[in-house]
């Protein structure tokens, strides 16, 4: 857990009254948020909730997109995209230090790919490793850059329910270890929980939900029904 | 095509009660040995079996092994490897200068919206126009001497490596811009570890295109306005009706073509070894 003295001080990711709009459509629509440093955040929302369009905008992927507010963020920033986005060019290795140099970086991009359980196939195509461990492959790429903030939109949602499952631990425990904040984009409500401490609910470009999850009560049950109530979505009870 | 050797398999019919047919396949089954080789070796026996026979006008066509006769008697007598070293300097140099501008041209019109607005019309608008259409003004330009005929090569060759490669460039995947972006590369290596190798298969397909045009400008060239050359000795041979003359040119060019393919294909294998786990 992040010492509270330090989430007073600096939040990793400041957002003050963010607007963004595509063909004057308000996608986003005046958004505050902190983020503290080693938060473990995911965004959960309908399709065209804006929560990609709140992720890129983080990630300063919004060349073209008309908007206003403040924006901070840290300068180490990885993003995982919903495909692992691996150049089918490059083998594993390379992939993994797309844009770094030297033997340290090396050493450090193998070390990575042992951390996600890719040892040994460093020397491989992309093509050639399993829809799994091609994103397996994305995480390293992210963390081998040791990021202040990684960004995810969506990393699992390509992926079979096995796969999926083995990931989410794999996730919880990189985070564990390096501790970065996360900004996970989902439109999976289990998922959330699962993953996050805090889940944020996005609605017409507002954030109609801040629920803060606490990890040892066991109440998911209570969670799950929160979050699905402010998604619009009423399960039948048997 | 209903009993299997296999016992399980034939158990399986018996407990089905039901003989299970396979079902035909549709597809041309397995590839003959050396399949490719087949036809043209067939049309050299028929053609071998005809001169024997002497079922073909020697005159027309002369049998296999005269041509053979002639092309030995062309080669040790030194014309026949004169003419090809001179073809071949023609069309090496032509499809240097053809491929450097290709791939130059199609780089700065890629890369840059200058350029595009630059070059890319204007080669298109070049394309439109027949190369060959272009020998009498590039003669009056140029003279009839190596320099035209270099030039007229070099235009056949750039057009097919400039316009897939442009294709290729422009083709590149956004994602991949973006992922760039966020892995924060420079320009430099933004066109080094993406834009190069994703154009790669797009350029081959120019490459390989630009080959046969510097063969075929070749040919056009050297039959109409040489004093040298394999097409001028062609075009002699022509003129005091030997055909078994013509033969020999025709296989030199054919050798020439089958040779520059397959050393594009190699390189091409090669450098794109990546895709290899995507066909196989």
């Amino acid at each position: 857990m992040a010492p509270h003295t330090e989430q007073l001080t600096r939040p990793a990711v400041q957002l003050r009254s963010l607007t963004r709009s595509f063909d004057g459509r308000t996608v986003l629509d005046g958004i505050d948020l902190d983020i503290p440093a080693g938060q473990f955040v995911a965004l959960l929302g309908h399709s065209g909730s804006g929560k990609s369009t709140l992720l890129r905008a983080v990630a300063g992927l919004d060349h073209e997109v008309t908007g206003s507010g403040q924006l901070t963020a840290p300068d180490r920033v990885s993003v995982v995209f919903q495909d692992s986005r691996l150049l089918p060019w490059r083998r594993v290795l390379a992939n993994v230090l797309l844009g770094l140099d030297g033997k340290e970086a090396e050493h450090r991009g193998r070390e990575a790919l042992a951390e996600v359980g890719l040892k040994g196939r460093e020397r491989a195509w992309p093509n050639e490793l399993s829809g799994g461990e091609q994103q397996r492959a994305a995480l390293a790429r992210s963390l081998v850059r040791e990021p202040e903030l990684l960004l995810a939109d969506e990393p699992f949602g390509a992926l079979d329910a096995l796969t999926r499952i083995k990931m989410h631990a794999l996730l919880r425990e990189l985070w564990e270890r390096h501790r970065p904040s996360v900004l996970l984009v989902t439109h999976d409500v289990d998922e959330a929980i699962v993953l996050a401490d805090r889940v944020l609910v996005l609605e017409e470009g507002r954030i109609g939900l801040d629920l803060t999850i606490d990890r040892d009560a066991h109440a998911r049950g209570e969670y799950r029904s929160r979050l699905l109530a402010a998604l619009g979505v009423t399960e039948d009870v048997r | 095509m209903t009993t299997t050797t296999l016992d399980k398999a034939a158990d399986v019919v018996v407990a089905d009660e039901r003989p299970r047919k396979r079902r035909r396949g549709l597809a041309p089954g397995k590839r003959l040995p050396a399949a490719r080789l087949t036809g043209p070796l067939l049309v050299l026996v028929l053609w071998a079996v005809a001169s024997a026979a002497e079922a073909l006008d020697a005159a027309a066509i002369p049998a296999p092994w005269t041509v053979v006769e002639t092309g030995v008697q062309l080669w040790t007598d030194g014309t026949l490897i004169t003419d090809i070293l001179t073809s071949l300097q023609r069309a090496a140099s032509g499809f240097a200068i053809g491929l450097t501008a290709g791939i130059v041209l199609a780089l700065a019109s890629g890369l840059t919206r200058t350029g595009e607005a630059l070059i890319d019309g204007t080669v298109n608008l070049n394309r439109a126009i027949p190369t060959l259409g272009l020998i009498p003004l590039f003669i009056l330009w140029l003279g009839i001497g190596e320099t035209f005929k270099i030039a007229i090569i070099a235009i056949v060759v750039y057009i097919p490596i400039y316009l897939n490669t442009h294709a290729a460039l422009s083709g590149i995947d956004n994602r991949f811009v973006e992922l760039a972006e966020v892995q924060g590369l420079s320009k430099l290596r933004f066109i080094r570890e993406i834009v190069i190798p994703g154009a790669l298969p797009g350029f081959f397909v120019g490459l390989r295109l630009g080959v046969t045009g510097s063969w075929l400008g070749l040919v056009v060239l050297e039959q109409i306005n040489a004093t040298s050359g394999l097409g001028y000795m062609m075009f002699q041979a022509q003129n005091y009706g030997q055909s078994d003359v013509i033969l020999v040119g025709l296989v030199v060019y054919g050798i020439f073509g089958l040779a520059s393919d397959s050393t594009v294909r190699i390189i091409e294998r090669r450098v794109l070894s990546w895709r290899r786990t995507l066909s196989s």
